[in-house]
């Protein structure tokens, strides 16, 4: 992927997904504050729940040993990974093991970010997603753009014509004189998918918590394709974030009722799945859990930062931030995306080492919507800021300054004097109409390349195009007249 | 080092950046144990908890317990098919028992009748715990309709209450509404691969 500000520079050229992204962020945000308002004391809960994580993470030793402990005395098998290489390997073995090649699988971050489908499909075993939009992701060929609603950038016809030429080939096809109406299209899903839940044997999910005292783990969904994973196959394997731990089965309680208003705008999502470890005669009789790090300690060893660990995933920060809503999710360049992915990626993965990872602590415009609407109150903002900080750090010594801050002497320099701007204007009105362009979907002229330095600044903006003439020129012609009469 | 010696001593040196502190010798806590039930919740909750159901879309049917076979047979009437669980407690001519039916079976009938093990009123939610009378995860969720029935003295105010009188040794599954996606430009679809249609019956008396 391309760093931020070059993929923001295509996304924002797409009407399409802009007005996609719009309504899907307006509905959800309104559905939100409906069912935040019917609450009593929702700041109260939120203070609640980033309290429980604050404390889980201050001692996360000790409650993975009780997570493993009650997981391994309740019939599961506990495995743990380092990285994406670990987590994958685990379940490549397992399926290996029983000579499985094809697994079915509930969406998850944590198994998108160790890249798991594709690590497998290398060694000949097929991931299937079972979720309809990740259906419609991976159908397409394609990246998924949102936590929640992750074929959000595609409309009804894209996904008719995704189905109709995609599904023959990995299973049960299409129906024949498939329309684009969203519940024909849903009901091919169905049809396509229940072949492969009923003849797959392995499934792969995540895991939104993880209790450590009764190692149970919590699947929240919508579909009931989770419950078709978690139940029907032989076998499980649940990748789970380290991070994903609460100490006790009643801390469910603030988490149950938080994640789902925040996340969709529901009292409570259709399905939340619980299990733990194997139940007898029910559901899958051998289960395996994957507690994952992959670079998870590296966020925990940042004091200030670490609060970025406490997120439960409900994406109700990318609904609020005017960034996201406007470039969508490819162009954070991970699985996550907007506010959150903006501070994950650079904990998980360390500043100073790659340029697309060093740019997201700028791809906001530190409004604090995010910080204000996170059910578990992390600091998206003061993190942000924090990251800057350390992204330019890492930077000192680099030689070359970097193009904020030649782009910005640039601008005192010229700003500095009067003279010094006057011909500035003359020569930009001057000069605009070699750079003139426009962009899709607008009609407004604008400059889409400047030349260096300025180049700078117009790889990830567009510029107006400045009026043919200065306003002091103007005032030197109108305002003197004007005075006079 | 083992991986799993290796993310511990990660969590440990995040933490502890100075020391290295020894491990703990964790052994599986003690299961918490679960009250029993408490008096029966006022008219006030269970109106709550079935107006919270019909919100999603479910069916909701109020009747006595007295009137519940009559009431359940005439829901499920229509279905190719109709299964239950054993100790469903309940006479439904013509049903079939879960004897351990495989999912290829299970798909091909049409309707589910079970008992819950609780309802939470504010979110309109029940909770199988999968328990007598509920039947086996996948038994609720191949047919297309589910029918649930509820009893009054089973529902509880909130999530709070319903986690303190759930046992979290049992696989459980709760329900809010049918199932349902917006992932096609956000339209609501009912239903595409869990039950399309909910139907809970909530008995009195
Ligand atoms: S950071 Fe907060 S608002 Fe954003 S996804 Fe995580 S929990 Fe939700």
């Amino acid at each position: 992927m391309p760093p931020f500000p070059t993929a923001a520079r295509a996304a924002l050229g797409d009407a399409q997904l802009r007005r996609n992204l719009a309504h899907a962020t307006g509905t959800i945000r309104a559905k939100r504050a409906a069912v935040i308002d019917e609450l009593e004391d929702w700041e109260g809960l939120r203070q609640r729940a980033a309290r429980t994580k604050d404390e889980t993470l201050a001692h996360l030793d000790e409650h993975l040993l009780t997570l493993e402990a009650s997981l391994t005395a309740r019939g599961a098998t506990v495995h743990w990974a380092r990285d994406a290489a670990d987590a994958c390997r685990v379940v490549a073995d397992v399926a290996r093991a029983h000579g499985i090649r094809d697994v079915v699988k509930v969406k998850s971050m944590a198994t998108q970010e160790i890249q798991l489908n594709e690590t497998l499909a290398e060694q000949g075993i097929s991931a299937w997603e079972t979720d309809l939009a990740e259906l419609i992701v991976q159908l397409g060929d394609d990246l998924p753009s949102h936590i929640l609603v992750p074929a959000i950038h595609r409309n009804r016809t894209e996904i008719r014509d995704i189905f109709r030429d995609r599904m023959g080939a990995v299973g049960r096809a299409a129906p024949d004189g498939l329309t684009d109406d969203p519940a024909v299209l849903a009901g091919a899903a169905r049809l396509h998918l229940r072949e492969k839940f009923l003849s797959t044997r392995m499934a792969v999910s995540g895991a939104n918590f993880a209790v450590a005292d009764t190692g149970t783990l919590v699947v929240v969904e919508s579909e009931g394709n989770g419950r078709m994973c978690l139940t029907l196959p032989e076998v499980l394997v649940s990748v789970v974030g380290i991070e994903k731990v609460v100490p006790t089965w009643s801390d469910l309680e603030s988490f149950l009722t938080l994640l789902p208003r925040s996340s969709t705008g529901e009292r409570m999502n259709p399905y939340t799945s619980t299990w733990s470890g194997v139940a007898p005669g029910d559901g899958p009789q051998e289960v395996h859990v994957v507690l994952l790090d992959n670079g998870r300690t590296k966020a925990l060893a940042d004091d200030f930062a670490r609060q970025a660990l406490r997120c439960i995933r409900c994406s109700a920060c990318l609904n609020v931030c005017p960034v996201y809503e406007r470039v969508g999710g490819h162009t954070y360049g991970s699985v996550y995306p907007g506010p959150i992915g903006a501070i994950l990626n650079p904990l998980l993965k360390g500043v100073g080492q790659d340029p697309a990872t060093d740019a997201l602590p700028y791809a906001s415009t530190l409004c604090g919507a995010c910080g204000d609407v996170c059910p578990v109150a992390i600091d998206i903002p003061g993190i942000l800021v924090h990251l800057r900080g350390k992204v330019v750090d890492a930077h000192r010594g680099d030689g070359l300054p970097k193009a904020e801050a030649v782009a910005m002497k640039a601008a005192a320099w010229g700003l500095g004097s009067a003279a010094r701007l006057g011909l500035g204007e003359r020569l930009l009105g001057a000069a605009a109409g070699l750079w003139r362009g426009s962009r899709a979907g607008t009609t407004r002229p604008v400059i889409t390349r400047l030349p260096w330095p300025g180049s700078h600044w117009t790889r990830a903006r567009d510029l107006p195009v400045p009026p043919r003439e200065s306003f002091r020129a103007w005032w030197r012609r109108t305002g003197r007249d004007g005075g006079a009469s | 080092m083992s991986a799993r010696e290796e993310v511990l001593a990660a969590v440990r040196s995040a933490l502890h950046p100075a020391a290295s502190s020894p491990a703990p010798v964790a052994s599986p806590p003690p299961v918490p144990s679960v009250p029993g039930p408490d008096q029966a919740p006022g008219e006030e909750v269970v109106a709550l908890f079935a107006g919270r159901v019909a919100d999603y879309r479910a069916e909701v049917t109020r009747c006595g317990a007295a009137e519940l076979a009559e009431v359940v047979s005439s829901i499920v009437a229509d279905a190719h098919g109709v299964v239950v669980p054993p100790g469903l407690d309940l006479e439904l001519p013509g049903a079939t028992l879960d004897d351990d039916l495989t999912a290829a079976q299970l798909d091909g009938i049409e309707a589910v009748v079970t008992r819950a093990s609780i309802g939470i009123a504010v979110t309109g939610t029940v909770v199988l715990d999968h328990g007598r009378g509920q039947g086996r995860r996948s038994v609720t969720l191949l047919p297309d309709l589910h029918v649930c029935i509820v009893d009054e003295r089973q529902v509880v105010s909130d999530v709070g209450d319903a986690l303190a009188r759930l046992d979290p040794r049992r696989p459980q599954t709760w329900v809010s509404g049918p199932s349902a996606t917006s992932d096609i430009e956000l339209s609501r679809v009912e239903g595409v691969h869990g039950p399309r249609r909910l139907h809970v019956v909530l008995v009195g008396d």
